[in-house]
């Protein structure tokens, strides 16, 4: 009954090794296919420059690219499904806004809390853990909203005026804030890839499992969800139950994401249309694994545009996905007239 | 056919329905007292805000009742669990589904998410079920359409298909022929009552079609302001019970065409 999607998810897979490739291969510092190759196979006692170029930096900032990607696209796709909004994403719920807060607080704030704090608090892991202490908060406040408020586009807006309520905070904090720190929060607000060494790759990784631990166990409500809510329910599913348990993952990924590489545009909303329009199905079984190939793609592709090759610059990631993330929605909707979900 | 043999499927017993807010009760209907049998198909009609709805939505436990007790097979709605209620009732809303990009296969396959596994595969049996629900309701051409493609009509029997491949003794429909023409609102009534007959499966509906009904339905309720009466056709029409289903003074009961007739 289901159509085999075996050989698209093969070119997807391969797809996937060759941009892996290719941007492990790209950076400011040219280097040899072969040392790439021996880098990985030859052990040597004694390490390049180069060596250490891919081992330590570009190796982990494609891993999390590749994270950043899936995990987007994946927390995109559960906020359209759970909202039935093509609309939704991650940004939607505020769980971004959130993340964004605690940045602020830390960056913005520390002039309040002053002297030897301050130089403690911006450090990158308290960056780290104001973020997805900010975006589980924000988080916390929605699943208790959305306990007592039954409708998903009440929660829907509701998660748009704490986005507005964050984005007034930071506005008044940046009001009070030096031109320094002004500066830091904005270059955070570029996303970064290429910030993390392995230690908080292997956290991000830990985090970023456990979302889709949580992706997968709710795949089958998910379908269900396509139906409706009274559909889903007359079908036997914990509304209540499901619908946690999706926040929680949508959260969990965005959350970290967010934490970890800075505000992401657009691709937690393009990749999953991108996926319907190519797969042509609304089966999560399908869906969930498609989203997780095309959106490690598209990230290390953007990625390598953004750190433009063979010169000394890198451009800010958010702009790169914006660029090509928003022409591919328009693209999306003029062809198709209507937006499908 | 006496009725002592009959299997009463679905029984209510004082059962009064309405609204319950900050410990208010608003009552919409009260005291009523139906006994639907097993493999009958049973219409619900009365005018606009009578309270169709709120009985439906009451039958399927997605509203508590105020006072008295439903039954089903014998035992109260309430100890029915939600896995146990999707496996005994199946409905058919008036929504419509949220994601148009369903394929229709997709869409009735997933009437078999109560059997199904944790993630939602489909054995065998389940194909054969979903096959089964397309034959019975004439489908089989529109089976790789998308949602979005079809007609009401065809939603429609799309809709009663996935209904029918959730495989319960019960099925319960709100309005299905509201947006249809005068040939499928015919149609669609007269494939509920061969799907009765053929599958042995109670199907319950509301509907605005009173004549239509009268012809095709074993049973009906109507619901007046002052009772809840459920009877053979002929029977409520000898009893002159649709003479007091609307106001009087536009139109009235025709009992020897069995409908209703603008007053000259």
């Amino acid at each position: 009954m289901k159509t085999n999607y075996k050989y698209s998810f093969l070119f997807l897979l391969i797809a996937l090794i060759l941009c892996f490739i290719l941007n492990i291969s790209l950076g400011s510092v040219q280097i040899s296919f072969s040392t790439i190759i021996d880098s990985f196979l030859v052990k040597s006692s004694e390490f390049s420059n180069q060596e250490y170029i891919i081992q330590n930096y570009r190796l982990p900032k494609a891993i999390t690219a590749i994270l950043v990607g899936s995990g987007l696209g994946i927390s995109g796709l559960l906020m359209q499904t759970l909202f039935k909004n093509p609309l939704a994403g991650p940004f939607v719920l505020g769980i971004t806004s959130g993340a964004s807060l605690g940045v602020a607080l830390v960056i913005l704030g520390s002039s309040v809390f002053g002297g030897f704090l301050a130089t403690f608090l911006i450090s990158k892991w308290s960056l780290v853990i104001a973020a997805s202490l900010g975006s589980f908060l924000v988080l916390l406040l929605v699943i208790l909203v959305s306990n007592k408020v039954r409708d998903t586009m009440a929660i829907l807006i509701i998660g748009l005026m704490f986005g507005s309520i964050t984005a007034a905070i930071v506005s008044v904090l940046s009001y009070f804030s030096t031109a320094e720190q002004l500066q830091q929060y904005i270059f955070w607000g570029f996303g970064s890839l290429g910030d993390l060494d392995w230690n908080e790759v292997t956290l991000f990784l830990i985090l970023y499992s456990l979302g889709l631990v949580f992706t997968i166990a709710s795949i089958k409500a998910l379908n269900t969800l396509l139906l409706g809510d009274n559909y889903a329910k007359s079908l036997g599913i914990n509304l209540k139950r499901s619908r946690l348990i999706i926040i929680l993952a949508t959260s969990l990924l965005a959350g970290t994401i967010t934490a970890f590489a800075g505000p992401i545009a657009f691709i937690g909303l393009a990749i999953p249309h991108v996926t319907r329009q190519l797969f042509k199905t609304s089966n999560h079984q399908v869906l969930i694994p498609a989203v997780l190939l095309i959106g490690a793609i598209i990230m290390l592709i953007c990625d390598c545009i953004a750190q433009l090759p063979n010169s000394e610059y890198t451009l800010p990631i958010n702009a790169i996905t914006a660029l090509i993330g928003a022409p591919v929605v328009i693209w999306l909707l003029v062809r198709q007239r209507k937006m499908i979900f | 056919m006496s009725e002592l043999n009959k299997h009463i499927i679905l029984k209510t017993k004082n059962l009064d329905i309405g609204y319950l807010s900050k410990k208010k009760e608003t009552p919409v209907a009260k005291n009523i007292n139906i006994n639907l049998n097993k493999g009958e198909l049973i219409a619900i009609v009365g005018g606009n805000g009578i309270g169709k709805s709120t009985l439906l939505r009451t039958l399927t436990k997605v509203q508590p009742a105020l006072n008295g007790d439903i039954f089903i097979n014998e035992k109260p709605l309430k100890s029915y669990n939600n896995q146990e209620l999707a496996t005994t009732l199946s409905v058919v809303l008036t929504e419509t589904v949220s994601s148009k990009n369903l394929s229709v296969i997709e869409l009735i396959a997933l009437g078999r998410q109560p059997y199904t596994n944790w993630i939602g595969n489909l054995t065998d049996n389940d194909k054969n079920a979903v096959n089964n629900a397309i034959t019975l309701t004439n489908i089989d051409g529109l089976k790789h359409k998308k949602c979005y493609e079809l007609s009401d009509g065809q939603l429609q029997k799309v809709m009663i298909a996935r209904a029918l491949a959730q495989d319960t003794p019960i099925i319960i429909l709100d309005e299905p022929t509201t947006h249809l023409d005068m040939y499928h609102k015919a149609y669609l009534l007269k494939l509920l009552k061969r799907l009765t007959v053929d599958t042995g499966k109670t199907i319950i509906f509301s509907s605005h079609e009173i004549d239509l009904a009268i012809q095709l339905c074993d049973t009906m309720i109507v619901m007046t302001k002052d009772q809840v009466v459920s009877d053979q056709p002929c029977n409520l029409i000898s009893k002159g019970i649709f003479d007091n289903l609307f106001p009087k003074d536009l139109i009235v009961f025709d009992e020897k065409t069995g409908s209703f007739r603008v007053k000259k």
